[in-house]
């Protein structure tokens, strides 16, 4: 069994082409791991360039509007290009430079993560060029341009069902092609090891921050912290540093689409089935035959069929639990938050915060919840008229 | 050593690839037996796959057309079984992990046994993995083929000392699919290969034509043709038993030629 396991996940299951350079990046990240240089040169650029720390805002009028256990959000939405994927996509191309690769590139589904990788590599001067679904390109017009703009190349992935898996599959087609000069900067916490386990210690930040933040601010540790899941990396950054807090609820939503009972949803915790894909055992959305679903959500970063093997790791366990939540209720989560806070958060991030609008209420004042929010609305607004009824385009 | 082995007998070998259910169970059937009468003296037999990451378009749309119509691991035994009412032809699976392991590996195996299912490639299961069956595969006497790339160096005697069947050498870097050129030292990971193992070297991706098929036959001890087959087939659809046999005909003439 190789190295990088999550009780039964996990592993590297990849084609022999990419082995030696999977072992030389693991070899690398462990190095740069606990290197002191590395470290200082990544912490300056988060706080220099991305903007972190990130504020642990007080949601006031929602705690008083849902009247029970007081709410805070972790405001990744404030970090420059606007998500948490600049995060790991700063650590990645750090790392990459170190390695001496020249170009990266990426798979993006909302195109969040492009536009980070694309950010990152523009600041760091390497090539760059993104796969991207040709159904995700038309949904998230606007990003294509700004990862254009940011001097990357960006595919339109025509094979399967045009959406981030197939993003993945392309992205991988590549790196096998072209594995010398090039290092694929996976956007989740999915993929062969190390992937998963790099991309949570570049994401795991956030609960760095957030727990130091909640101490200082109430003197207790919070009763619940939730964050969307797609493939995973939100969710492991806000819940890394929470892991050994036995008494913190650590709670996953993921996307239920129109509803985990009809075949539109994205719910791998609450649909999938143990597989091999993508370089990992996980849990994955799949048909009987083992073929890997088409899967759907409103939420373009969410429609993923797969989860990273420790949140399928944290979920066998029961260290975390996991839910999920239907398009229009992340869209009602989405208004609210506007309405009543001033923020328009990413449609990703709002399936998190429905279901904190769910429990809050059912909480004691004593309680506190975190959630994550992973991501800004900008890039939502426009798709979420149509669903509402308005033909409004970008 | 198993049935693999006589593949390799009769000089240098010709491996055809197809895709199971592509575009019908009766026409796989058909094309095998054509590849057969065409010299072939190994039948790579891919178990489609939703997500194919190392195929190349080619086989990326064969597998599209076979999932069409749902075309499954049991439909990819049953496509043997009826050919092992005529033949004793080695024939290997080309299948990704996930419907094996969907399947159940003992199942799985042990149907590989019955049936007459000789070899494994599962190209998303490396060296480091390979413990994920190898046990199970073993207990039926099913051989794992595995793969060796350009970019395996130091892993190549490593890989090759397991060896079994035969060594899938690939022939240069990305995804499956016909190439103009070929530029890897074929040879010299041969060599180092057969340091280690007397079991058969084959290369492919990327091979089309019979002077590709000379060239590399040459450096290795048999050749693989899958993209260019998939083509034909793609192209005449179910009329495409004779073109196959023809090319199939062409093409272990032409590696024949490179001589024992």
């Amino acid at each position: 069994m190789t190295e990088g396991r999550f009780g039964p996940f996990g592993g590297q299951y990849i084609p022999e082409t990419l082995m030696n350079e999977i072992h030389r990046l693991e070899k690398a990240y462990n190095f740069y791991k606990h290197d002191a240089d590395f470290q200082a040169e990544l912490k300056d650029l988060l706080d220099n360039y991305a903007n972190r720390p990130s504020l642990l805002y007080y949601a006031k009028k929602m705690t008083e509007d849902l009247g029970g256990a007081k709410i805070y959000l972790k405001r990744e939405d404030l970090n420059h290009t606007g998500a948490h994927k600049i995060n790991n996509a700063l650590g990645q191309c750090l790392l990459a430079k170190k390695m001496g690769k020249t170009r990266v590139i990426a798979e993006t589904g909302a195109g969040q993560h492009g536009v980070a990788t694309a950010t990152a590599a523009a600041f760091l001067g390497l090539e760059c060029e993104v796969f991207m679904g040709e159904e995700d390109t038309k949904r998230q017009a606007l990003n294509v341009y700004r990862m254009e703009l940011l001097g990357a190349k960006v595919h339109a992935v025509t094979s399967g069902s045009r959406v981030l898996k197939d993003a993945v599959n392309e992205a991988m087609r590549e790196w096998v092609s072209r594995v010398d000069d090039t290092h694929y900067v996976i956007g989740s916490t999915m993929g062969p090891h190390p992937f998963p386990m790099m991309v949570r210690d570049f994401q795991a930040v956030i609960s760095k921050e957030a727990r130091q933040q909640i101490l200082e601010k109430e003197g207790r540790l919070p009763s619940a912290v939730l964050a969307c899941v797609g493939g995973g990396s939100n969710a492991m950054g806000m819940f890394y540093h929470f892991i050994p807090d036995k008494d913190v609820k650590l709670i996953g939503c993921e996307a239920a689409g129109k509803g985990i009972d009809t075949p539109y949803h994205a719910a791998t915790i609450a649909k999938g089935r143990m597989g091999i894909f993508h370089g990992m055992k996980s849990l994955f959305c799949q048909n009987d035959q083992g073929q890997i679903d088409a899967v759907y959500s409103i939420s373009a970063g969410l429609d993923y069929p797969g989860i990273g093997p420790e949140h399928a790791y944290l979920h066998e366990s029961g260290r975390a639990q996991y839910v999920p939540v239907k398009d229009d209720e992340a869209v009602e989560a989405f208004e609210y938050l506007a309405r009543t806070e001033g923020i328009i958060c990413a449609i990703e991030s709002a399936h998190a915060v429905y279901h904190a609008m769910q429990i809050a209420p059912t909480m004691s004042r004593d309680d506190i919840i975190l959630i994550c929010l992973s991501g800004r609305g900008d890039k939502d607004v426009a798709a979420i008229a149509r669903y509402k009824g308005r033909d409004l385009h970008e | 050593m198993s049935k693999i082995g006589n593949a390799f007998k009769n000089g240098k070998a010709f491996i055809g690839f197809l895709t199971a259910g592509d575009p019908s169970l009766e026409d796989t059937l058909r094309f095998m037996k054509a590849m057969e009468r065409g010299g072939a003296d190994l039948i790579e037999l891919g178990i489609p796959f939703s997500d194919p990451i190392a195929e190349g378009i080619v086989i990326q749309e064969a597998d599209l057309r076979a999932l069409e119509h749902n075309t499954s691991v049991d439909d990819a035994f049953h496509v043997v079984e009826e050919f092992r009412k005529e033949s004793d032809l080695p024939v290997v699976f080309m299948g990704y992990v996930n419907p094996i392991f969907n399947y159940g590996y003992d199942r799985f195996f042990h149907k590989c046994a019955d049936i007459g299912v000789d070899g494994v490639i599962v190209p998303d299961v490396p060296f480091e993995e390979r413990n994920e069956f190898a046990d199970v595969a073993r207990t039926y006497g099913i051989d794992i083929i595995s793969m060796i790339a350009p970019t395996s160096h130091d892993r190549i005697k490593q890989i090759a000392r397991v060896g079994e069947g035969f060594l899938y050498i690939i022939s240069s870097l990305g995804v499956t699919g016909t190439r103009s050129e070929i530029t890897t030292d074929i040879r010299e990971i041969t060599s180092l290969a057969h340091e280690v193992t007397d079991v058969p070297c084959a290369v492919g991706f990327g091979i089309n034509t019979p002077e590709q098929a000379e060239e590399m036959a040459a450096q290795a001890d048999g050749i693989i043709v899958g993209s260019a087959i998939v083509k034909i087939i793609a192209r005449y659809g179910s009329e495409a038993a004779e073109p196959v046999y023809e090319y199939v005909k062409t093409m272990k003439q032409a590696a024949a030629r490179a001589g024992k």
